[in-house]
């Protein structure tokens, strides 16, 4: 994707891209689906896969990733702790505990993935496995 | 308050015109909670993705209000294949009810939470009421 001569239209681009791509059928072979906890997006950077999550209030200790074969799992609890003696005027953010299974269509490398989480944003890079990656044929 | 609750998607929400921006970029409205204690008012947002140093906090005639920007140029080279949520800066200002000192005012980030501590000014502290 080519972002962009324009810095200030580069985010609106971006963010059209996102949108478009709402209803992408890029997980409908498997079994997962949209609509678990935390919301995420999936991006293609080369051959590998990277997942990026937004996962505000989370702390790290409280994160727990596993991989394994082409499945990506995401728990966690999030907590939203307030002194007792607040009087509350406004409650929007949500707290409770999450466990989401991703299946990707893409074989990855379980040993090799990497992720980190800052500013409440998780990103999981996932590299492709070896053999799952287009071997391009000599024709001879 | 751990509970065992399973946490519900909440869909971000566009900030509607308020003001228009000089930049076609969409905003959001940053998940909020507000609370008092008897010398502070706390709000604590939450607006994953944003360092310290692209939020702006004002308070300008009982008005508080936060921008935060996220910086999408990590976003260089990323290529979308499937979405659940868009990413933008945000934006939100709220009308204070009550007098705040505006010099002590303040501000911690941690983990995409942006809590802001503000103390309430010496006369607005509560009085207690008695039922005659």
């Amino acid at each position: 994707m080519a972002f962009l001569h324009n810095p200030f239209e580069a985010l609106f681009d971006f963010q059209q891209a996102l949108d478009e791509l709402r209803s992408s059928s890029w997980l409908a072979a498997g079994p997962s689906g949209s609509g678990a906890y935390p919301p995420l997006n999936v991006f293609r950077k080369g051959d590998d896969v990277v997942v990026i999550a937004e996962v505000p209030g989370v702390r790290t200790s409280e994160l727990q990733l596993q991989a394994k074969g082409n499945t990506l799992r995401i728990a966690g609890t999030k907590e939203t702790p307030y002194s007792n003696q607040a009087s509350i005027h406004r409650r929007e953010r949500l707290a409770g505990s999450f466990d989401r299974t991703l299946t990707l269509p893409v074989e990855i490398d379980a040993d090799r993935v990497k992720a980190e989480c800052r500013d409440g944003i998780l990103a999981v890079f996932l590299p492709r496995a070896e053999r799952d990656k287009p071997r391009s044929i000599r024709i001879n | 308050m751990a509970n065992t609750q399973a946490l519900q998607v909440k869909e971000k929400k566009e900030v509607v015109t308020k003001g228009e921006k000089t930049v076609p970029a969409r905003y959001f409205i940053p998940t909020t909670d507000i609370y008092e204690t008897d010398e502070t008012l706390t709000v604590v947002m939450e607006v994953p993705g944003v360092e310290k140093k692209d939020i702006d906090i004002r308070v300008e005639s009982d008005v508080l209000s936060v921008e935060a920007r996220i910086d999408f140029s990590k976003y260089q080279g990323f290529e979308p294949v499937y979405t659940e949520y868009n990413v933008g800066h945000f934006a939100r200002s709220f009308t204070l009810s009550r007098k705040i000192d505006q010099q002590k005012i303040g501000a911690e980030l941690e983990d995409g939470v942006l809590t802001l501590t503000l103390q309430k000014a010496k006369e607005a502290l509560p009085r207690r009421i008695p039922i005659g």
